[in-house]
C-alpha cells in the first residue's frame, strides 16, 4: 500500500479503511499481533487483514463483518485525526483542478494543518512532482511529518516548520502553484510570488471570510497577480429513498379509480414510481437532500502569476 | 492562417516566441504586442457625483453619434482615445457616481479597446470554456462536476483507467492530465470511433497516447461472454471491412489493367506485391506512378487496420484482466446498463464515478446497483458553484449556477459476496443474517 500507488493485499504497517457500513469508517495501521474492536467484534491483524486483499469482507469476532478498503486521499480526508479544520474533498477537487496541478507539478502550501490536503496534493503531482508545506505550529509539522513517512509518501513532500508570512516557503521561483490557508493571506502573498516559478504560476487563497478575501485580492492585484476570481463551492448530497404518497379519497366510485391518470400500465410509470391502488398509495423513487447540509466553508481566491 | 475570435479576426503568425499569458491588441489584420499592463488612462475621475437623483434618461448625454464613433473607428485610431472621446462627450459622466464611473469605463473598454490573452491549454481553461460555448457537446458537465470526478475518481499517474464517454474528449483529457502520461487509459467507445476533439485541444506530448487504448462497447458483452477472443480477428468493425473490400476491389481492376498495356510486368510480380509491402516498392518502376498511389494509399489503410486490430486486441487483454483502478462514465447513454458491465472490469477496493445530467437515471442506477452488491460507500451528489465580484466597498455574489452542472454517483468497488451474486440468493442471504442488528445496518444501506 501506498497513497500514491495501489496495492492487492494488505500488509504488515499499511494503513487501511475499515468500512462499517452507512458512513462509518476508520483508519487503522496494520500491525503483526495488534487487535481492532469494532462495534461487531475483534479483528486480529496477523489473521484477519494481513495477506488478505484490498476490497475483502472480514468476518470479526461477533460473527459481524466489515470491509477493508485501500486508503486514498479522500477516505483519509474523512477519517483523518483532526488537528485543526480541515478543507474536504469538494473544496480539494476545485482547488487541484484551478490550480492546475499535475503529475510533476511543485506546489507550496501554508499551513499544512492536519494534511487533508496536503495528501490529495501529493497523490496529485507524484510521481516526478513535490510539495513544500510550512506549518508554524511545531507540534503539528511534526505530527505531518509523521504521517507522511507512515503513509510512504516522504519523498514527495518537504515540511519547514516556520512563519510563511514572515520567513516565506523557504523555496524561490520554483513553485507552479501556491495554496494559502492562514488566517493573514494577504501577508504572505508577496512570499507566494516570488516562491512561483519566474515564468508564472497559479494560486489559491481560501478564507472563511469575506473581508479576508477583500484585503487578499487588494494584496493580489498590487503584487501584479492577474486573473483574480472569487468562487465557492457548495456540495448537496442526496439520499435515495422509496416515497410513498397516500392517495387522497374524494369519494369517487372505485371504478373511477383505473381514470385517475395513475395508470399502472403506463409504461412511462414504470420503474420510477408504481401505484398501489388497493392500499392507495402512490410510490416513487426520490433523492432527498439531507435535513442539514454544509452551508459555507470559505472563499477560494484564484490568481495568475505571468 | 486567418482565425475569427468575438466578431475580430486575425492571424496568429505575431503571437509565436512570446510566453503564455501575454495580451495583445488586435490590429486591422494582424495581432499585435501591446504593453502588459496599460497605464490607467483616467486620472480625472475624481469629480464624482453621490447618487443619481438628477440624472435623467433622456438618450441625449452622449454628444458624439453613431456616425462620428464609427468615423473615429475608421480612422483607425486606438481604442482607448475612443474611450476617453466618449468619456469627454458623455454630459453626465461627471454626476455619476464614482463606482458607475468605472463600470461605464469598463464597460466601454470591454467593446472598444480589443485585447486577447493566450493561455496554455489546460482542463482548467478548456472545462470552463466548452461549458461556456459548447455545454450540448459535454452533456452540460460543468467545470466544478469535471473536478469532482476527478477527485473521487482518485485520478493519478500510475492507474489503470476505464473511460467511457460522449464529452468530445474533453473528460479523457482531464484524465489524461492527471494521469501525466503514466499508467493506462482504456477508452469504451460507441459507434465507429472515439471522439477526442477536445482531447487533440490539450496539446499532449505523443507518448501520452502510447497506453491509451480503445475499445468498442458493442463487443463489451462478447468480451464478458468469453466468445470475444475465438470472433475477434475476422469480426473487426464492419465498415474496416468493407474498407478492405473495397480497397482489394480498385486494386484488383487496377492490376488487371495494368496488366494489359505493360506487358513487361508479370502476373507473378503483380502477386508478390499484393503480398509483401517493401518488395513492391522496389518494384515498381517509375512508369505506374498511378498504381504506386493507390497502392500506398491501401498500404497505409492496410497499416492502420492492422494498428487498430493490434490496439484492439490489448485493450481486449488489458480488460480481460479485470483489475482496473476505476471507472469513469460520463455519456448520453443511460448510465445503469454501462455501469453494470464495466464495472466487471474494475478491481476491487476501486473508487468509480458516473456523471448524469439528471438525477432520476443515477436513482435507478443507485437502486440496481445495490441489488447487484459488490459496491459501498454509494453516494448521489451535486455541486452548486458561486462565483464573486470582489472590490471595495462592492463584494457581493455573481450568479448563481444550479442545476445545470449535472449529478454525480460514486462508490468503492469491494470482493463481491459468492452467495450474493446470484441477485435471487439476496433474499435466503438475508434471512441467514444472525443479528437483527447487522440487518438494520444492511437496510440502511439501500
Amino acid at each position: 500500500m501506498s497513497f500514491v500507488e495501489y496495492g492487492d493485499t494488505i500488509k504488515d504497517g499499511d494503513t487501511a479503511i475499515v468500512f462499517l457500513g452507512h458512513e462509518s469508517m476508520f483508519p487503522v495501521k496494520v500491525q503483526h499481533g495488534t487487535v481492532t474492536q469494532t462495534k461487531y467484534g475483534v479483528i486480529r491483524h496477523s489473521t484477519d487483514l494481513i495477506g488478505k486483499k484490498y476490497g475483502s469482507r472480514v468476518t470479526c469476532s461477533k460473527g459481524g463483518w466489515v470491509y477493508i478498503l485501500h486508503p486514498t486521499p479522500e477516505l483519509w480526508t474523512m477519517n483523518l485525526p483532526h488537528r485543526t479544520q480541515i478543507l474536504y474533498s469538494t473544496d480539494i477537487s476545485i482547488i487541484t483542478m484551478m490550480l492546475e496541478l499535475k503529475p510533476g507539478s511543485i506546489v507550496c502550501e501554508s499551513g499544512t494543518g492536519s494534511g487533508s490536503l496536503s495528501h490529495a496534493l501529493i497523490r496529485t503531482v507524484a510521481p516526478t512532482g513535490h510539495l513544500y508545506t510550512v506549518e508554524f505550529h511545531q507540534q503539528r509539522a511534526e505530527k505531518a511529518r509523521e504521517e507522511f513517512r507512515e503513509h510512504g509518501v516522504e519523498h514527495l513532500v518537504t515540511v519547514t516548520n516556520q512563519d510563511v508570512c514572515k520567513n516565506g516557503f523557504g523555496v524561490s521561483n520554483t513553485a507552479d502553484a501556491v495554496f494559502l490557508d492562514i488566517p493573514s493571506p494577504w501577508e504572505a502573498i508577496g512570499h507566494a510570488k516570488s516562491a512561483l516559478k519566474a515564468e508564472g504560476g497559479r494560486i489559491c487563497s481560501f478564507s472563511p471570510c469575506i473581508e479576508q478575501v477583500q484585503r487578499t485580492c487588494l494584496a493580489m492585484e498590487e503584487y501584479g497577480f492577474t486573473e483574480i476570481n472569487t468562487l465557492e463551492i457548495l456540495l448537496r448530497v442526496y439520499n435515495v429513498r422509496t416515497i410513498s404518497l397516500q392517495i387522497p379519497d374524494l369519494g369517487k366510485a372505485a371504478e373511477d379509480n383505473s381514470s385517475t391518470g395513475f395508470d399502472s400500465s403506463n409504461p412511462s410509470n414504470q420503474g420510477s414510481s408504481c401505484v398501489n391502488l388497493q392500499q392507495g398509495t402512490v410510490q416513487f423513487k426520490s433523492g432527498v437532500p439531507l435535513r442539514e447540509m454544509v452551508g459555507h466553508t470559505g472563499y477560494l481566491t484564484f490568481a495568475t502569476k505571468s | 492562417r486567418k482565425i475569427i475570435f468575438e466578431k475580430q479576426w486575425f492571424y496568429l503568425d505575431n503571437a509565436i516566441g512570446h510566453v503564455y499569458g501575454t495580451t495583445f491588441e488586435v490590429t486591422s489584420g494582424g495581432s499585435l504586442q501591446p504593453k502588459e499592463e496599460m497605464e490607467e488612462v483616467t486620472t480625472e475621475t475624481k469629480e464624482a457625483g453621490t447618487d443619481n437623483r438628477n440624472i435623467v434618461d433622456d438618450g441625449k448625454s452622449q454628444k458624439l453619434t453613431h456616425d462620428d464613433i464609427k468615423a473615429l473607428k475608421d480612422k483607425g485610431i486606438k481604442g482607448q482615445e475612443i474611450v476617453q472621446q466618449l468619456i469627454e462627450n458623455s454630459t453626465t459622466f461627471r454626476d455619476k457616481t464614482e463606482f458607475a464611473q468605472d463600470k461605464y469605463i469598463k464597460k466601454k473598454k470591454k467593446k472598444y479597446e480589443a485585447v486577447i490573452t493566450i493561455v496554455k491549454p489546460s482542463t482548467r481553461i478548456l472545462s470552463t470554456m466548452y461549458y461556456a460555448r459548447e455545454p450540448g457537446k459535454i452533456n452540460h458537465l460543468r467545470y466544478d462536476t469535471l473536478a469532482q470526478m476527478l477527485t473521487l475518481g482518485n485520478i493519478r499517474a500510475g492507474n489503470k483507467m476505464i473511460v467511457m464517454e460522449t464529452c468530445a474528449g474533453l473528460v479523457l483529457g482531464a484524465v489524461m492530465e492527471r494521469m501525466g502520461g503514466y499508467g493506462s487509459i482504456i477508452q469504451m467507445y460507441p459507434g465507429g470511433g472515439p471522439v477526442r476533439a477536445a482531447t487533440s485541444c490539450f496539446g499532449f506530448p505523443k507518448p501520452f497516447f502510447d497506453n491509451l487504448h480503445e475499445f468498442p462497447l458493442s463487443k463489451v458483452d462478447s468480451l464478458l461472454s468469453g466468445t470475444f477472443s475465438t470472433d475477434t480477428l475476422p469480426s473487426e468493425p464492419e465498415y474496416n471491412v468493407l474498407l478492405e473490400e473495397e480497397s482489394n476491389g480498385l486494386t484488383g481492376k487496377k492490376q488487371a489493367s495494368l496488366q494489359e498495356t505493360e506487358e513487361d510486368s508479370t502476373t507473378e510480380t503483380a502477386m508478390e506485391i499484393n503480398e509483401t509491402e517493401e518488395q513492391e516498392t522496389t518494384d515498381i518502376s517509375a512508369e505506374d506512378v498511378e498504381f504506386k498511389e493507390i497502392k500506398e494509399k491501401e498500404n497505409v489503410r492496410e497499416k492502420k487496420q492492422w494498428e487498430r486490430r493490434k490496439k484492439l486486441i490489448e485493450a481486449a487483454a488489458l480488460l480481460r484482466e479485470k483489475n482496473a483502478d476505476g471507472l469513469i462514465v460520463a455519456s448520453k447513454f443511460h448510465p445503469t446498463p454501462l455501469l453494470l458491465t464495466l464495472l466487471e472490469f474494475v478491481a476491487p477496493s476501486r473508487p468509480f464515478v458516473v456523471y448524469c445530467l439528471y438525477k432520476e437515471p443515477l436513482l435507478e442506477c443507485y437502486t440496481k446497483l445495490r441489488e447487484r452488491g459488490g459496491v459501498i460507500n454509494l453516494k448521489l451528489s451535486e455541486t452548486w458553484l458561486r462565483n464573486y465580484q470582489v472590490l471595495p466597498d462592492r463584494s457581493h455574489p455573481k450568479l448563481t449556477m444550479s442545476g445545470g452542472g449535472g449529478y454525480l454517483l460514486s462508490g468503492i468497488t469491494v470482493f463481491l459476496d459468492k452467495g450474493k451474486s446470484d441477485a435471487s440468493n439476496l433474499e435466503t442471504l438475508k434471512t441467514e443474517e444472525p443479528s437483527s442488528k447487522r440487518c438494520k445496518i444492511q437496510d440502511l444501506h439501500c
